[in-house]
């Protein structure tokens, strides 16, 4: 498959499922398991350029497709405008859930630059945070989405 | 504020954020090293049984198996009390919660545990431990658990411990009040919900030494747990705390730490255990449910004379639940002469109960903030005004004993007062079959000190590398390494703050209580100073000078003077290195309390409850980060909402948690809740050298009472018993 733009090649077992062949098998730890079936959001990337929760899809199921994870959100050393409107607006605290935020806002923007508060609060309502209260991510979106337009 | 700060009140962004917001920070599940194998847990399916036979012999030969333990693998060292970090308690109790050895208490509770090459060898031998139960009858809540006959948990009776609090004659008292009230409330078991389930890491290494990588809030307590349960010395244990994905006391108790040791002792290899949610549910926290019954008497000016509590709180499987600190805040935020309080510890086949936020205290607020919202009623006074009339001030004595120093309670209300939400119209509701209404109310947490330990060195190029022993677990690394920054006169990018081990940094105390920007910024502080006391003398010296004095950075002595910049790179002339440290153990934190204002509205056909408008206030002492306090009132605002709105445990009547997944145990999602705006209020702690009180968990106290004040205001009718879910809101309007 490709993995944040590169080849790789990989054995998968049947049973495993995209977020452990990227954590155990690949040893990207960025994506993270906040709860295993689908309900926090923790481990979203995206798959050809959707986005998934990938503990909810198989290893196998990503033979020959695309796989973006929170480590190629970033352009080398530059942080994405989402990445930086999260540290400059306080929007993360333990930071367990970002990196699923973050890509899940990245599939949300990537797709409609103009999307509103309630456009941004429906979108990420797959993912979970026990944090911030959620306020200060809808900011730092908001204020990525104004940068990247 | 008055004080002129440089660093303290600004809002620099995190030394850690580029780790986090790019998946490099290393979390507890993220651990790699080589030759790592992977352990799994057997838990009970029962609430409550005699276990009678453990048969681990086909699951040790399961391919790919490497190590099985069970309780019969810890050193049999005779029982005694140990204090480690959460309290006395029988050494006995901290290793039968571990692994149990005759009896399970609840169901997810630990019994035995595989180390395999995979972590699906591990999980599939784990289902090949046979386990014999003698299942026994189960009690699930504080009155089942209290009954004359009820079964019990440990000896005969599962209340374990009464605490009393009491000053003047609150029966006589009641005599003389205008308006009496006594209600009784109940709050659902509900679980602190951090997002990274548990997750460990040891190693037993062949010099005999244990290391161990693990997620926690406090790693000195995780080296205290483990050496004990080993029956190693301290000093042969080593825990590294790796970044921490939420914990809001839930990730103060030990659980798999000490299992994966035994682990990689049998096989020699490292260990990696990591809980699934289930076990996150099953096996740790929660917080306890509780019965909670208020009579608060006030005379016809609204002036509170008597009041009396009797606080059940559930324990869950073994003694020492959080009814202690449920007591001292349950009058907290006022002054009333004539108190009674009584408080019970009650044993139920749950998990043993673990601190969540104020660990203690919502329940109580629940149940004395609506109490006040009715007495505000009866006496046609504005709610906010009646509390203006009965707030604790400087001076107040508590019932457990204190008189409070400086706080407050006065100033968080006359926020809420002046307010602009507070004098907003309700607005129309969306839909013809919808109700609004508004509630407010206050709570108090008491925060506490305890100790931490700062080292800080000096380098070359005028920046300064701080070691603390604090897991950050919301920004703590930057709110610390300000208070440094602010005595050394740089900006807080030049300081470099690093989380260290166990090994490397002095004892300190866990994260939570409100405690690490207090306690440990009072370590650092103390640590810039000695730093500044150190190249001072060097000045002096190079200058051949007595006296050097130091403000804003800038050394100085007559007309010469020099940068901390310009004396960093002049400390190896000078002596060598400058390595400054600070040691605290403070006791006099101040205590924070918080108010809510909040708009509901209620679909009187379904029950549902929308929060509409939200508005948080706290005293803060000193906001050194304001955006990481605004970041913890706006947190500590949404698990109440949670809490009051939709979360529980809910049991069958066997005691199996019927809920144990994020789909079935409804935290609130970003679409649940609207903005939390936030007021801070800054009176700061005359204890603390920059006024700090710490933020953590004061805000969680009031978001229950001041929903259940809305959905009266909007409904008439009062629920008493949490969570307040659509069909309890169905069924109170029925």
């Amino acid at each position: 498959m490709t993995l944040n733009g590169e080849p790789v090649e990989f054995l998968a077992e049947p049973r495993q499922t995209l977020l452990e062949c990227l954590r155990d098998t690949l040893h990207l730890t960025g994506t993270k398991e906040g709860c295993g079936d689908g309900n926090c959001g923790s481990c979203c990337v995206t798959l050809d350029g959707n986005l998934v929760t990938s503990c909810l899809v198989l290893g196998v199921e990503a033979q020959g497709r695309s796989v973006t994870t929170i480590e190629g959100i970033a352009r080398g050393n530059d942080l994405h405008p989402l990445q930086k409107a999260f540290i400059e607006h306080a929007a993360l605290q333990c930071g367990i859930c970002t990196p699923g935020f973050i890509v899940a806002a990245k599939a949300l923007l990537d797709a409609e630059p103009a999307a509103d508060e309630e456009r941004i609060r429906l979108w990420l309502a797959n993912n979970l945070c026990r944090c911030t209260g959620y306020d200060k991510i809808v900011r730092a979106v908001q204020a990525a989405a104004k940068e990247m337009r | 504020m008055s004080t002129a700060y440089n660093v303290i009140g600004t809002r620099p962004p995190r030394h850690d954020g580029a780790d986090k917001v790019t998946g490099r920070a290393i979390y507890g599940a993220d651990v790699q090293m080589a030759g790592l194998v992977h352990g799994a847990v057997v838990r009970s399916p029962h609430a409550h049984a005699r276990i009678k036979r453990v048969d681990t012999s086909k699951a040790a030969a399961f391919p790919g198996v490497m190590a099985v333990v069970t309780a019969d693998d810890f050193p049999q060292t005779p029982d005694r009390i140990v204090d480690l970090g959460e309290g006395e308690t029988p050494l006995s109790y901290v290793r039968g919660n571990v692994l149990a050895k005759d009896k399970v208490l609840y169901e997810g509770h630990a019994i035995a545990a595989v180390a395999a090459n995979s972590a699906h060898a591990a999980e599939q031998a784990a289902r090949l431990i046979e386990i014999e139960y003698d299942v026994l009858p189960c009690v699930l809540n504080v009155t089942d658990a209290m009954a004359a006959g009820a079964p019990a948990l440990h000896k005969e009776s599962n209340v374990t411990d009464h605490v009393r609090h009491a000053m003047g004659d609150s029966d006589s008292a009641f005599a003389s009040a205008a308006v009496l009230i006594e209600r009784e409330f109940k709050t659902a078991t509900v679980h602190q919900g951090y997002i990274e389930p548990h997750a460990a890491t040891a190693l037993w290494n062949n010099d005999g030494r244990v290391q161990v990588w693990c997620s926690t809030q406090g790693a000195f307590v995780v080296r205290d747990v483990v050496a004990c349960l080993l029956d190693l010395p301290v000093s042969r244990v080593k825990v590294t705390p790796t970044e921490i994905g939420g914990g809001f006391g839930g990730k103060i108790p030990v659980y798999i730490e000490p299992v994966a040791a035994l682990l990689s002792k049998k096989c020699g290899r490292p260990v990696r255990i990591v809980m699934t949610r289930r076990e996150v549910f099953e096996g740790s926290g929660p917080t306890p449910g509780s019965l909670v019954r208020v009579k608060i008497g006030a005379d016809a000016s609204g002036k509170f004379v008597a009041a009396q509590a009797y606080l059940a709180y559930e324990a869950g499987a073994y003694p020492g639940g959080m009814v202690g600190a449920g007591a001292m805040c349950v009058f907290a935020a006022y002054d009333i002469p004539n108190q009674t309080i009584d408080g019970y510890d009650v044993l139920v086949n749950k998990p043993s109960t673990a601190a969540y936020r104020a660990p203690g205290a919502p329940n109580a607020a629940f149940a004395t903030e609506s109490v006040v919202d009715e007495i505000a009623r009866e006496l046609k006074i504005d709610p906010i005004e009646l509390r203006l009339r009965n707030a604790a001030k400087e001076g107040t004595r508590r019932a457990d004993g204190p008189k409070f120093k400086k706080i407050g309670c006065v100033e968080v209300l006359e926020a809420m007062k002046a307010h602009a939400h507070y004098a907003a119209p309700l607005g129309e509701p969306s839909h013809a079959e919808a109700k609004r209404g508004r509630g407010v109310a206050i709570g108090y947490w008491f925060n506490i000190g305890f100790a931490s330990s700062c080292v800080i060195s000096v380098n070359a190029d005028g920046t300064a590398n701080l070691i603390e022993g604090s897991t950050d677990i919301g920004g703590s690394r930057t709110s610390i390494a300000m208070q440094a920054a602010e005595v050394l006169g740089i900006p807080v990018e030049k300081l470099n703050p690093s989380v260290v081990d166990t090994d490397t940094i002095g004892y300190t105390a866990v994260t939570g209580g409100s405690r690490t920007t207090f306690a440990t910024g009072w370590a650092a502080h103390d640590a810039a100073q000695d730093v500044v006391a150190q190249m001072k003398a060097r000045a002096a010296k190079l200058w051949e000078v007595a006296d050097v004095s130091f403000a804003q950075g800038v050394f100085r002595a007559g007309d010469r003077s020099m940068t901390f910049a310009e004396l960093a790179a002049r400390l190896s002339e000078t002596g060598g290195p400058v390595v400054g440290q600070g040691s605290v153990n403070p006791r006099g934190a101040g205590g924070s309390f918080a108010g809510v204002i909040v708009d509901v509205e209620v679909d009187t056909e379904t029950g549902k409850t929308t929060i509409v408008r939200f508005t948080s206030v706290q005293d803060a002492g000193r906001a050194i980060h304001p955006s990481y306090v605004e970041g913890q009132m706006q947190g500590g605002s949404v698990q109440g909402i949670g809490w009051a709105l939709n979360e529980e445990y809910w049991m069958s009547d066997g005691g199996r948690m019927m809920n144990a997944s994020l789909l079935d145990y409804r935290m609130p999602t970003i679409l649940d809740v609207p903005p939390i705006d936030t007021v801070i209020v800054e009176v700061p702690n005359p204890s603390h050298p920059f006024g700090v009180r710490g933020v953590g968990e004061a805000n969680i106290v009031p978001p229950t009472p001041a929903i259940a004040n809305a959905i009266h205001d909007a409904l008439g009718v009062r629920l008493r018993k949490l969570p307040m879910n659509p069909p309890s809101i169905v069924a109170a309007l029925a």
